[in-house]
C-alpha cells in the first residue's frame, strides 16, 4: 500500500485515504474472512454429480436448425453414450426429419372417450417421461353433462370403474397450434413448429426460463423441476432427437405427436392404445385420411377458440341423427 | 487511467470503513446473501424441485421480485424529470441516489431472472440465437441491461468528475440523462407487455397493467427512496433537503392514486361483468373452492396503501415518522400487489382449470432475501463511496478519513457554496 502522502502529515501514521493501517488490516481481515465464508457457502456444489456438468461437447453443441449432418452425428453419439451410461441400454436415437407433403392433426371423438386413462400412461410408456417427479403429457378431465367450461372439470377423477353416466371425458394435450404462442415467446428459440405441424423442443438448447409454459393456453408443456428419475426397465429404446430421448433437468418437454413413431408411418402412442377409438390421427393434407373425412363431415371443434391459436387438435361428437348426404342446404 | 484506478481502489477502502451501525448493518447483510447464496447453490444441484413452484404455478417469488424491482429502477426517474426537464434545484443532488438505487434494482432484477432459469449453464445461448424481436423477454433482456449499463455510466461519470474536481462534461452524460428517461419508460412497459401480450392467461391479458406498472413503481420507488435518504439523513453528515423530500412525497402520493383508481378499474371491471376471465380475480380477492392462500395478502396490501394514501392525503404527512410509515406501507403494499398480487393468480386456476396453489418453500425464499440483502449491500456501497465524494471531502488531492470528526456546520455551509454536481 502506498504512503506517499502520509509524509505531509507524519504524525498521523495514515497512508493515503487517511485510514490508520492497523483498521485497515482488520478490514483486510474481515475481507478475506468473507471471502472463506463466500466459499463455505458455495459447498452444496460438491454434490453436483458429474452428469449435472456439462462437457464440452455438450456446451458448444450448436441449435438444432445450425447443425450439419457430421454434428448432428457427434451430438447423437455423446447423447447415445449417456443414454447407455446412465441406464446400461443401446438406445436406437435417430434424428428424422418432417416429410413433404404432410401435415399431421388429431381429432378426438368426446363421445366415445370413456376415461381410462390408457392413453395417460401409454404416452408415459412411450417417451420415457420422469416417473418421479411424475411427468405426462396428457390431462383426461371428468367433465359433467351439459357444460364445456373446464373449470366444472374433475382433475383426478377416481372411479373404480369408468365411465360415469352422468359425465363425459376430454382428454387435453398439446394442440400443436399453427399459430403457437410457446414458440413466440420462447428468447432463444429453443422450440419452434416443424413443417409438418408438430411444436417441437431442442432439450439441448432450452434455457429452462418456462415463459412458454405460461404463455400456453392449454396447459401442455412441462417442465423438469427435478433430475427426471426413469428405471432402465422402463426405457423405450426407440428414440429420436426431437421426441423421446431422456430429459435433463431444468428444461422444458411436451406432447410431440411421437415424432419417431409418426414421421415413420406409425400412429402415436396415445391413439394405439386408445380401446374406444376415441382418437384419430393422421395427415390432413390427404384427402383420403381418416381426419380430412372427419374435418370434412363432422361437427368439430377446438377449444377456446378465443384465443385464436388454431390447434391442430379437434374434438367432436357422434350426431345420432346425422343429415343425409345431400341434404345440404 | 492510473488516477482511476487509485479512485477505485480508495472507493474500495472507504467501504470497508464506518461507525458501529455501518458495520453492524454491513456484516447482516453479507450474512444474509451467503445464506442466499449457499441456497442457490443447492437449488443448482438439486433443480427448480427445492422450490414451491410446480407446472401450475410456473412462476413464483422470484419472477415476482423480479417484477417488482424492475419497478423501482424505472422510478430513479421520477427523481431525473424534476431535475432536468423542471429544473427543480431541490432534488438536484438527490439524482444520483435515485440512479445509484436503479443501478442497485436492476442487479437485483436480472438475479432475480437469473436464479429462476433452470439452466443457467447455457446462458450463452441467448447471445447465439436470440429471439429479437418476437419474444418479449429478448426485449427485456435488451431494456434491462441498457438501463443498467446507462446508469452505471451516468452515476459513475458524475462522481468521479467530482472526485477529480472537474465540472463533468454536459455532452458525456446529458444526451445519456435524457436516454435514461425513455429507457426507464421503456424497462417497465416492456416487463409489463412479457405478461400482458399472453392471451392464454386472461388474468394478464388486459392493457391496463401495462400504465398500473408504472403508476405502482412511481409511488414504490419513491417511497423506497424517501427512506433510504431519511436513513442517510439520519446517519451520515449528509443531509438531505426537507423540500426535496416534500417533492418525493407528492410524487408518491400522486403515483399511488393513480395506482389506486386503475387497480378499482379494473377489479369493476372483471368483476362487474363477471365473465370466465374474472376467476383469478376472484380466487386472489375472495378464494376459489375452499382455496384461499392469497386473500390475506392482497387484503393486507390494499389496506397498507389506503392507510398510506390516508396519511399522505392529510396534516399527519407532516409527521416524519408518520410519513416513514406511510413510505413503508407504500413499498410492502406494492410489493405484495405487484409481486405475489400479480404474477400468482394468473397461474391460478391453471388454464385447463386446475387450482393448485403455490406456497415458497424456505430455500427460495432465502435466496429471495439474499439477493435482497446483496442489492442494499451495493446501493449501501454505492452511497458510502458517493456522499464523501460529492461533498468533496474525498478527492483527488485530499486526504479523507472518515473516522475523523467534522463540524456539521463547516460542512454545510461548504456545500451550499459549491453544489455537489453540476448539471
Amino acid at each position: 500500500m502506498s504512503n506517499e502522502n502520509s509524509s505531509a502529515n507524519p504524525a498521523l501514521r495514515q497512508d493515503g485515504l487517511g485510514l490508520s493501517r492497523r483498521s485497515f488490516l482488520r478490514n483486510s481481515g474481515a475481507a478475506v474472512g468473507g471471502m472463506a465464508a463466500a466459499v463455505a457457502a458455495l459447498s452444496p456444489l460438491l454434490e453436483l454429480q458429474a452428469d449435472d456438468i456439462p462437457t464440452v461437447d455438450a456446451f458448444i453443441q450448436k441449435h438444432y436448425k445450425e447443425m450439419d449432418e457430421g454434428e448432428m452425428q457427434i451430438a447423437l453419439n455423446r447423447i447415445s453414450a449417456k443414454v447407455k451410461e446412465r441406464y446400461d441400454i443401446e438406445p436406437n436415437l435417430r434424428d428424422i426429419r418432417p416429410k413433404e407433403g404432410v401435415e399431421f392433426v388429431y381429432a378426438l371423438n368426446l363421445s366415445r372417450c370413456i376415461g381410462c386413462r390408457k392413453c395417460v400412461y401409454a404416452c408415459v410408456d412411450e417417451n420415457n417421461q420422469s416417473r418421479s417427479p411424475e411427468i405426462q403429457y396428457i390431462r383426461v378431465l371428468e367433465m359433467p353433462m351439459g357444460t364445456l367450461d373446464l373449470e366444472a372439470g374433475k382433475h383426478d377423477y377416481d372411479r373404480p370403474k369408468v365411465p360415469s353416466g352422468d359425465h363425459f371425458y376430454m382428454p387435453i394435450q398439446c394442440h400443436q397450434c399453427a399459430d403457437a404462442p410457446c414458440t413466440k415467446v420462447c428468447p432463444v428459440e429453443a422450440t419452434w413448429t416443424e413443417p409438418d405441424g408438430i411444436t417441437v423442443v431442442d432439450y439441448d438448447w432450452c434455457i429452462g426460463c418456462r415463459y412458454c409454459e405460461a404463455a400456453c393456453p392449454y396447459w401442455a408443456r412441462r417442465f423438469n423441476f427435478s433430475t427426471p428419475e426413469l428405471e432402465p426397465e422402463d426405457i423405450n429404446p426407440d428414440m429420436s432427437y426431437l421426441s423421446n430421448r431422456p430429459r435433463e433437468k431444468g428444461v422444458m418437454e411436451k406432447c410431440h405427436f411421437c415424432l419417431h413413431r409418426t414421421r415413420e408411418g406409425k400412429m402415436p402412442a396415445c391413439q394405439e392404445v386408445c380401446p374406444t377409438g376415441a382418437r384419430k390421427f393422421g395427415n390432413v393434407l390427404d384427402p383420403r385420411s381418416e381426419v380430412s373425412q372427419i374435418l370434412k363431415t363432422k361437427r368439430v371443434f377446438v377449444l377456446k377458440e378465443d384465443v385464436g391459436t388454431l390447434p391442430r387438435f379437434f374434438y367432436y361428437f357422434d350426431e345420432r341423427h346425422a343429415r343425409p348426404e345431400g341434404q345440404e342446404g | 487511467m492510473v488516477d482511476y484506478c487509485r479512485f477505485v481502489w480508495r472507493s474500495f477502502r472507504i467501504s470497508l470503513v464506518g461507525d458501529w451501525r455501518y458495520h453492524l448493518w454491513m456484516a447482516i447483510l453479507t450474512i444474509v446473501a451467503l445464506v442466499g447464496l449457499n441456497a442457490y447453490a443447492k437449488q443448482l444441484v438439486h433443480g427448480l424441485g427445492v422450490t414451491g413452484m410446480t407446472d401450475q404455478v410456473s412462476w413464483g417469488l422470484y419472477i415476482a421480485n423480479f417484477t417488482f424491482l424492475v419497478g423501482m429502477a424505472a422510478a430513479a426517474v421520477m427523481l431525473v424529470i424534476p431535475v432536468y426537464i423542471y429544473r427543480n434545484k431541490e432534488l438536484h443532488d438527490l439524482v444520483i441516489f435515485g440512479e445509484l438505487l436503479a443501478v442497485a434494482a436492476v442487479v437485483m432484477a436480472l438475479l432475480f431472472v437469473v436464479v429462476d432459469m433452470g439452466r443457467p449453464d447455457r446462458f450463452h445461448h441467448l447471445f447465439l440465437k436470440f429471439n429479437f424481436p418476437m419474444s418479449m423477454l429478448a426485449w427485456d433482456v435488451i431494456v434491462l441491461n441498457g438501463y443498467l449499463l446507462l446508469n452505471s455510466h451516468i452515476c459513475g461519470y458524475l462522481v468521479y468528475c467530482a472526485y477529480r474536481k472537474r465540472p463533468p462534461t454536459r455532452a458525456f452524460y446529458i444526451p445519456f440523462v435524457f436516454l435514461a428517461i425513455f429507457w426507464a419508460i421503456s424497462i417497465h412497459t416492456v416487463t409489463a407487455f412479457l405478461y400482458v401480450g399472453l392471451g392464454g392467461r386472461p388474468f394478464w391479458n388486459s392493457a391496463i397493467i401495462v400504465p398500473r406498472f408504472l403508476a405502482s413503481a412511481f409511488a414504490a420507488g419513491p417511497a423506497f427512496l424517501i427512506l433510504a435518504l431519511e436513513i442517510i439523513d439520519r446517519v451520515t453528515l449528509y443531509k438531505v433537503p426537507e423540500k426535496a423530500l416534500t417533492t418525493l412525497r407528492s410524487i408518491v402520493t400522486v403515483a399511488l392514486l393513480i395506482n389506486l383508481f386503475m387497480l378499482g378499474s379494473e377489479i369493476f371491471t372483471e368483476l362487474y361483468a363477471g365473465s370466465a376471465h374474472a376467476v383469478s380475480w376472484k380466487y386472489l380477492l375472495f378464494g376459489l373452492h375452499g382455496h384461499n392462500a392469497l386473500v390475506p395478502w392482497i387484503w393486507t396490501a390494499i389496506s397498507l396503501e389506503l392507510l398510506a394514501v390516508c396519511c399522505l392525503l392529510t396534516p399527519l404527512r407532516r409527521n416524519k415518522t408518520l410519513m416513514s410509515i406511510a413510505c413503508a406501507f407504500v413499498v410492502v403494499g406494492i410489493w405484495v400487489e405487484k409481486g405475489m398480487g400479480l404474477i400468482i393468480p394468473a397461474f391460478i386456476p391453471s388454464p385447463i382449470g386446475e387450482v393448485v396453489e403455490y406456497m415458497p418453500t424456505l430455500n427460495e425464499s432465502l435466496i429471495c432475501f439474499g439477493i435482497w440483502a446483496f442489492g442494499l449491500l451495493l446501493f449501501t456501497i454505492f452511497v458510502r463511496i458517493s456522499i464523501p465524494v460529492l461533498s468533496g471531502r474525498m478527492t483527488i488531492d485530499s486526504d479523507y478519513d472518515p473516522n475523523s470528526p467534522v463540524d456539521k456546520n463547516q460542512l454545510e455551509a461548504g456545500r451550499e457554496a459549491e453544489p455537489m454536481v453540476q448539471g
